[in-house]
């Protein structure tokens, strides 16, 4: 089953770039453009894996994530924060919010791919 | 694929400029002590995309500079380092060379020189986050280093100082004892690995982690359950299972880190390697335990694990795999609220309404009333109209686009003339056809220039006449009917019309005793070559003038007012036509044959009495309108078709155009006035002077549209020598 992957992220070169790379890996893609929207889709789409960046307009990805893992459907949804941030204590922050894996942008499409399987085979 | 990604790095450099936008907002919102947390928030993240697509798109130079940058932004906006003008001001010129480095990213400029400005910054991280050195803004792998070093000077700065090393090697949470494995053969792994609650509540599934290392040849021996309590005590949302593996020796050890990326800081993990030490069986066990950091970062398990990272700089590229069938990955991308359209098409799409208004004149022109009726032409022009006024607006971009560079340019400016120069803009958001945006572009940076060199006065001056020191530029915009008003106004000095008029006698423009207007005094710093500029400044006089301003917007269809009060200050506008593709025209006829004249560059219509006309010079002729002479240009001299007309059996349509004031044109008769839709002739004609364009009128006939200021523009005639001559 091909998985379907929601990547939220506020700038429209990011999401083209998510989505060209891992549609190419054979993901089916949807985006948001910031947490807010990132939150609707959610119920929407209901996606295999969640990517989300962390500093957004609106709804940031800790407010993202922790939305997130406060519906109950969506406990045990994989999220993984794709960010240029890599300080310790962001990554705490997001662990505590629930984030499954962090991914430090920019990304190489491949390894993406393969953290991607990681969490969600 | 790489279109592809060339297109999306197109985004990049117009997400790129919107950031610019934003950050320039926020920061000089900041300069003028409005450093609210939404403002800072806004210029942090607005850098920080920039950082982040830059990495993307391997531009290591952008990358770095965003990210010294960024550091700075984070510890202001954390409230660790506070908003002064210094910091303010260092940010805004770090914000220039920002946006110089976008602008090399995308190739349209040198590299800038940098080192000042990440100088600068370095040095607000030192002293502004005083207390602070520990966390080093730049220091690479915080994550391993515990004890940071101080940041290297920035020269020798490694670029990718911000690599993360994600994996933390550190031995702490070592367990206590090996477990007495069942026979693992020599140099096998023995891999313990007991998932936290945290790990489980984070969806990361200790399955996935066993059945990659099973795929990778390992294998489950035993399964630690001492920690699993009485059923009463049991939380069945904890975990309480240690597995214990055993791995092939041929796996490297990243390998097997690699499986525990995304598992839980506080979960078990333990990596031990079995060798056989000869003559002894006490197995001598070499221990890695990862009581893995944060959340562990993929990056880093492709990058060789080494304590500082730094030393192995990566080049951030993006490497897009090429898989056999893409599966046609879409071309655009559906934004939420938006969506990227080609230009190309949106033009397509105009001239294809502009085809179907013209269509709809020519039924409307061959069908009597009572069919319009009939087939509801009425109805069907209206929607046509409709859709026409929605096309346009597609292609109507907010003017902020290209008012953004202004308050980039006062700054330089001001640096270079010593001049506080404040910015006022209003109607930014006023929309203009895309085209327009970009070509008032120079006119605009000509017109700011000029008011700082020429009209705003030195602080002393300024003071001496009672004004405050800095001076103050209003830059507006606003839409009246199908125009838009774009004014650079300044509280300068106004226009010096003793020196303009002395200056323009000097290089022959105007004849000594020429009796003029203040107005049209004004009107002569547009002349072509004319600088008021005592000596040639590097800021205006850059060997063009208001008359490249005057020509860019006369090129646009539109024209250029000057208003100036002396010693209150001048203002400039450009009055621009929304729209290039659609003219508001007068069709006259002009020897029997129908041409379009834009009727913003028309004055007035007279029927000339017998003798208004008069013939100064064989073959000039000029016409009398209220005691001034204007020149009238007939069929003769624009299409050399001999017209021997007497001038009372013809109209002249005065017009006006920026060049040589107003000039009187001989037509045959005004049939109609209309919007026409402009038809390029380029594409199948070479350019013809004098003609801008073609259109289809109502009945399917081809009219030409005169190109005025191409037409009456002529060395010799010069309204103010005309005057001269009445007076």
């Amino acid at each position: 089953m091909t998985k379907l992957i929601l990547t939220v992220d506020d700038s429209a070169s990011m999401r083209m770039l998510l989505k060209t790379s891992l549609t190419a890996q054979g993901f089916r893609i949807e985006s948001a453009n910031d947490g807010e929207h990132g939150l609707e889709r959610m119920h929407e789409v209901n996606p295999d894996l969640l990517i989300t960046d962390i500093n957004m307009p609106k709804m940031d990805g800790f407010g993202l994530i922790e939305a997130v893992r406060a519906i109950p459907g969506f406990k045990s949804t994989p999220i993984l924060v794709l960010s240029t941030e890599f300080s310790d204590e962001k990554k705490a922050r997001a662990r505590e919010a629930g984030a499954t894996g962090w991914i430090t942008k920019p990304f190489e499409a491949a390894k993406l791919g393969a953290a991607i399987r990681r969490v969600c085979p | 694929m790489s279109d592809e990604l060339d297109e999306i790095q197109a985004i990049f450099f117009e997400e790129c400029a919107e950031g610019l936008t934003a950050a320039e907002a926020g920061l000089s919102a900041m300069k003028a002590g409005d450093a609210d947390a939404e403002t800072i928030a806004s210029v942090f993240r607005a850098v920080h995309s920039i950082k982040g697509g830059a990495g993307a798109f391997g531009h290591v130079d952008l990358t770095a500079f965003a990210h010294r940058f960024e550091n700075v932004l984070d510890e202001v906006r954390a409230g660790r380092i506070a908003p002064s003008s210094g910091v303010v001001k260092v940010m805004l010129s770090s914000f220039d060379i920002l946006s110089d480095h976008v602008a090399f990213a995308k190739g349209s400029a040198e590299r800038p020189n940098d080192t000042a400005a990440l100088a600068a910054l370095e040095e607000i991280l030192k002293n502004g986050g005083a207390g602070e050195a520990g966390e080093a803004p730049a220091a690479p792998a915080a994550a391993t280093v515990a004890e940071a070093p101080a940041p290297a000077p920035v020269e020798d700065e490694d670029p990718f100082g911000f690599t993360p090393v994600l994996v933390s090697l550190d031995d702490f949470d070592v367990v206590e004892e090996p477990v007495a494995a069942p026979p693992p053969a020599d140099g096998d792994w023995i891999v313990r690995f007991g998932p936290s609650r945290a790990a489980l509540s984070n969806a990361s599934e200790p399955m996935l982690v066993i059945r990659e290392l099973e795929s990778m040849g390992a294998e489950i021996v035993d399964v630690d359950t001492s920690a699993l309590p009485g059923l009463r005590d049991l939380d069945t949302e904890d975990s309480y299972f240690i597995w214990k593996l055993i791995a092939p020796g041929t796996l490297s050890e990243s390998e097997l880190l690699d499986c525990f990326d995304f598992v839980a800081p506080d979960s078990l993990i333990e990596i031990t390697r079995c060798e056989a030490a000869a003559p002894a069986p006490v197995l001598e066990i070499e221990t890695v335990s990862v009581a893995s950091a944060p959340p562990v970062v993929v990056d880093d398990a492709f990058v060789p694990i080494e304590p500082i990272a730094s030393a192995t700089p990566v080049a951030p590229q993006l490497r897009v795999v090429e898989a056999d069938d893409p599966g046609k990955p879409a071309r655009m991308e559906a934004a939420a609220q938006t969506i990227r359209v080609d230009l190309g098409k949106l033009d397509m799409l105009l001239n294809l309404v502009g085809e179907l208004v013209i269509r709809n004149s020519i039924l409307a022109d061959r069908l009597s009333p009572q069919d319009q009726q009939r087939v509801e032409l009425p109805e069907l022009a209206r929607l046509t109209r409709q859709i026409q006024d929605n096309v346009m607006s597609l292609r109507a971009q907010p003017i902020k686009q290209a008012f953004s560079r202004v308050p980039r340019m006062l700054r330089d400016l001001g640096e270079a003339t010593g001049k506080q120069v404040n910015l006022i803009t209003t109607g930014d958001t006023t929309e203009v056809d895309k085209a327009v945006i970009e070509k008032i572009g120079d006119p605009l940076t000509h017109m700011i220039r000029n008011a700082v060199d020429h009209g705003i006065e030195s602080a002393e001056k300024r003071l001496a006449a009672g004004k405050p020191a800095e001076g103050t530029i209003h830059l507006s915009a606003e839409q009246k009917g199908a125009r838009i008003f774009v004014r650079v106004k300044d509280d300068g000095g106004g226009i010096n019309r003793e020196r303009v008029r002395a200056k323009a006698v000097e290089r022959g423009l105007i004849a000594a005793d020429a009796v003029m207007t203040d107005e049209e005094i004004d009107q002569l710093i547009c002349a072509p070559g004319f600088s008021t500029a005592e000596s040639i400044s590097n800021i205006s006089g850059r060997g063009v003038g208001m008359d490249v301003v005057r020509s860019n917007v006369e090129a646009l269809g539109g024209r250029v007012e000057i208003q100036s009060v002396p010693g209150q200050g001048t203002s400039i506008t450009m009055i621009l036509p929304l729209t290039l593709a659609i003219l508001d025209g007068m069709i006259v006829k002009l020897a029997g044959q129908r041409f379009v004249l834009p009727l913003a560059s028309v004055v007035e219509a007279v029927r000339p009495e017998p003798g208004q006309v008069m013939m100064t010079t064989p073959g000039n002729e000029v016409i009398e309108m209220r005691g001034q002479y204007v020149p009238v240009k007939r069929a003769t001299d624009i299409f050399g078709i001999a017209d021997t007309r007497k001038p009372e059996e013809a109209l002249v349509i005065i017009v006006e155009s920026e060049g040589v004031g107003h000039v009187g044109l001989m037509v045959d008769t005004i049939d109609d006035r209309r919007e026409v839709v402009i038809k390029s002739l380029d594409q199948n004609l070479h350019p013809i002077r004098g003609l801008g364009g073609a259109t289809i009128l109502g009945d399917g006939s081809i009219a030409l549209i005169l190109d005025i200021e191409a037409l009456v523009s002529h060395p010799t005639a010069h309204r103010f020598a005309m005057k001269g001559m009445a007076a």
